[in-house]
């Protein structure tokens, strides 16, 4: 019997399976990495764009003539968050290109400094990648002193670009909605 | 593998051919590396954890029989040691998740890939065990531990109450932040160990069905049934890998501060659903597909013709393994997935439908012209092509997105997904149980018995599930203790379905105690001339080692045609 001939031969098959099943462990935990890339390329489920002042400026040139589009500001704070946090107007009107600026107010009730981070999502989720943000209180981390309350800017505007997609027909308000969490 | 080879020749030697030699009890059943015994041991094991896992589907049904809280807070009682609101509402969820777990790890597919793969691969590719027995073993005990690890879960603090409450998704934030407490972690740990056991046993059978067929046997002969555990193995390796990365990460988010899944820390829940449903998928297609090589072999057998179109029955289950990968978010379309995203996973979802449709003309084209005998495992095969076919239907529907929009988390969908496990997958068990019972304990079942476990099972199984398709339509959300009185007349008739399912496994376990204790003896091959693969060349019960000399597959027999000569010679 050529048993030790067929042992080996087990042991490669074995060994080339036992390496699919890690390659794909590994690959679980590159989606990670992969999905958060995939949704800032593609602004995939929601994930709003950073615009440079270049990029308004030339979404702007495009913005004559172009319809308004309602955006509505949303804004929550995580359950362990001793933050009172809201949006200064609850809707503003916006023509396609031209840059606008939001104002979130914020205030720390606690007793101690707090350090929050936002995170921010866009519905419906096809105008994520439309939703251009030039500065946000989002892209850092705040910090409120006991008491302290501070109004906070978001300078964004829509693609115009979003005027020429099927999916964006039909969409006539866009939320932007923010929730802050205690910085860990 | 060398070890086992040796010592069987050694055995051989001494005793002069009694390949039928056993170990002591202990060492046989605790330290088995005999495939035969393994797999033994796998279908007791499914059949008590089935029992669990159908008990709790009792207490669901009794729960669900009218509106209202009904036996929560007793159950609540024997969790908790109290029946508050909010942990009765707990305890639902408890029994939920225990029952998925249980009924998808623990029964299924220890009966198909542990039970019957086990027993039967090694023998219908003529081999005399699997290639690595060891790890065949070690495979089975981490099942085993697997299960005692839930059911520790289920008595373990959770948050609200007792036990793990996660659904079996267990989806993020609910089984992040949302459950503190031991529980949730016993459970994750319970996956990591089913899914290492599994991840070991496909591993085997991939080695054993590539170097250890018979000469002869190349892979365009071997039987269904075998091509069917392959491509099962393929998926276990592909896909389980990935849940076990996604609830490590839960795992960490839970004790260690990670945030894969947090939003606060820059991580997105629904990445936990996009890697569970990428295993999840590939998933219910490992609970079917065994099914699927079964049913082929007992139609063949029971029609006495071989397979209607054997290398598309086999590329079938290529193409609905391959493409399984490459549907998943059809289980997510109500996240908020764009048009475009939700209209490739339905394409992709029907496309799935054409490889099934081979299947479903085959299994029919098989029998049309046969000569057909209603044997027990033939009717429950029929029953399996009948109510798979149902779910199957129903699954079309819920493939498009816009419809599914509608029906999503309804009964409609626990309806459609158990018409294809609970129904499909569980009739193709007792199909390949009956069709293989004698072969495995050497001992004739009640065909009486078996048939009247049949009808009450497939009548109470329908009477449970049929109205939840009504029950869905009209809204009825699932993962709720209650509902409003509209809902009561359907749910009312599902409850009583399950009475008599229940009632119909009394003829099951009936049927066993007779065949033990006065079944005749079976014979090599019990069903006939239309029983043509190389475990019917052995006689029943098979000797503790088979195929000492390799059997040797002529050429000129057809792939279902198996037994050539000198395969039947070489059994003992």
């Amino acid at each position: 019997m050529a048993s030790v001939a067929l042992a080996r031969k087990n042991r490669r098959v074995g060994l080339i399976a036992l390496c699919a099943s890690l390659a794909m462990l590994g690959l679980g935990f590159a989606a990670v990495p992969l999905y958060d890339l995939f949704c800032r390329v593609t602004g995939f489920a929601g994930t709003t764009r950073v615009a440079t002042e270049a990029d308004a400026a030339r979404a702007a040139e495009l913005s004559a003539g172009a319809p308004t589009i309602s955006i509505r500001f949303d804004a929550n704070v995580a359950r362990d968050m001793p933050w009172e946090f809201r949006p200064r107007q609850v809707t503003d009107r916006v023509q396609f290109g031209q840059r606008d600026m939001a104002i979130f107010e914020a205030k720390n009730h606690s007793s101690v400094p707090v350090t929050g981070t936002a995170s921010f999502n866009v519905e419906p989720e096809q105008a994520g990648k439309y939703f251009n943000k030039i500065q946000c209180f989002c892209f850092t981390e705040q910090t409120l002193q006991p008491g302290q309350q501070v109004t906070m800017p978001v300078l964004y505007f829509v693609d115009p670009k979003a005027l020429d997609d099927p999916n964006m027909k039909g969409v006539e308000q866009i939320t932007l909605s923010y929730t802050f969490h205690r910085t860990r | 593998m060398a070890t086992t080879a040796d010592t069987f020749q050694a055995h051989a030697e001494e005793h002069h051919h009694d390949a039928d030699h056993k170990p002591g009890f202990f060492a046989r059943w605790f330290m088995s590396t005999n495939h035969k015994d393994i797999g033994t041991l796998y279908l007791i094991f499914s059949i008590f954890a089935g029992v669990i896992g159908g008990a709790i589907s009792g207490l669901m049904r009794l729960e669900l029989e009218q509106p209202g809280i009904q036996i929560l807070g007793q159950v609540s009682m024997w969790l908790n040691g109290s029946a508050d609101f909010d942990q009765m509402l707990h305890t639902w969820n408890v029994l939920i998740t225990a029952h998925g777990l249980i009924m998808v790890f623990f029964v299924v597919m220890p009966a198909t890939m542990g039970g019957f793969a086990n027993w039967f691969v090694p023998l219908m590719i003529g081999a005399p065990d699997m290639a690595f027995p060891r790890m065949n073993n070690v495979a089975f005990w981490l099942t085993a531990a697997a299960f005692v690890s839930l059911l520790f879960s289920t008595v373990s603090p959770g948050g609200t109450g007792t036990g793990a409450g996660i659904g079996w998704t267990a989806y993020a934030p609910l089984a992040t932040s949302g459950s503190v407490g031991s529980a949730v972690d016993f459970a994750i740990f319970a996956l990591h160990l089913a899914g290492a056991a599994s991840i070991m046993s496909s591993i085997n059978f991939i080695t054993t069905i590539f170097n250890m067929r018979a000469p002869g046997m190349t892979l365009h002969k071997m039987p269904l049934f075998v091509w069917s555990v392959l491509v099962t193995a393929f998926l276990l390796v592909l896909a389980l890998p990935v849940l076990a990365a996604a609830i490590t990460m839960l795992l960490t988010d839970r004790n260690f501060g990670t945030t894969f899944f947090d939003a606060s820390g820059g991580g997105d829940p629904i990445l936990y659903q996009h890697l569970f449903w990428f295993f999840g998928h590939p998933e219910v297609y490992i609970m079917i597909l065994p099914g699927f090589g079964m049913i082929s072999q007992i139609v063949a057998t029971f029609s006495r013709k071989p397979v209607f179109g054997y290398l598309g029955m086999a590329y079938a289950m290529v193409a609905i393994g391959v493409v399984g990968f490459i549907v998943w978010a059809h289980h997510m379309f109500t996240v908020g997935l764009d048009v475009n995203t939700k209209m490739y996973f339905t394409a992709a979802t029907m496309v799935i439908a054409v490889p099934t449709g081979i299947k479903i003309f085959s299994w029919i084209a098989t029998m049309w012209g046969g000569s057909m005998e209603f044997k027990s495992p033939m009717v429950w095969a029929l029953g399996f092509i009948f109510l798979f076919t149902v779910g199957g239907v129903t699954g079309v529907v819920l493939a498009n997105g816009g419809v599914d929009d509608n029906l999503h988390d309804t009964y409609y969908v626990v309806a459609h997904f158990h018409y294809v496990l609970s129904l499909g997958a569980v009739f193709s068990l007792f199909a390949g149980f009956y069709y293989w019972f004698p072969k495995m304990s050497g001992r004739m079942h009640s065909e009486l018995l078996s048939h009247l476990h049949f009808w009450t099972f497939f009548i109470g199984v329908n009477v449970i599930f049929f109205p939840q398709h009504f029950l869905g339509m009209q809204g009825m959300p699932r993962r709720y203790p209650d509902y409003t009185p509209a809902y009561q007349y359907w749910n009312e008739i599902s409850t009583y379905g399950y009475y008599i399912m229940a009632a119909s496994m009394l003829f099951f376990f009936a049927n066993m105690l007779y065949a033990f204790l006065a079944g005749k003896k079976a014979p090599a091959n019990y069903w006939g001339e239309g029983a043509t693969t190389l475990e019917w060349s052995l006689p029943s019960p098979p000797p503790y080692h088979q195929f000492e000399t390799l059997p040797v597959i002529e050429d000129h027999h057809s792939h279902h045609d198996a037994i050539g000569p000198k395969g039947a010679a070489s059994a003992h």
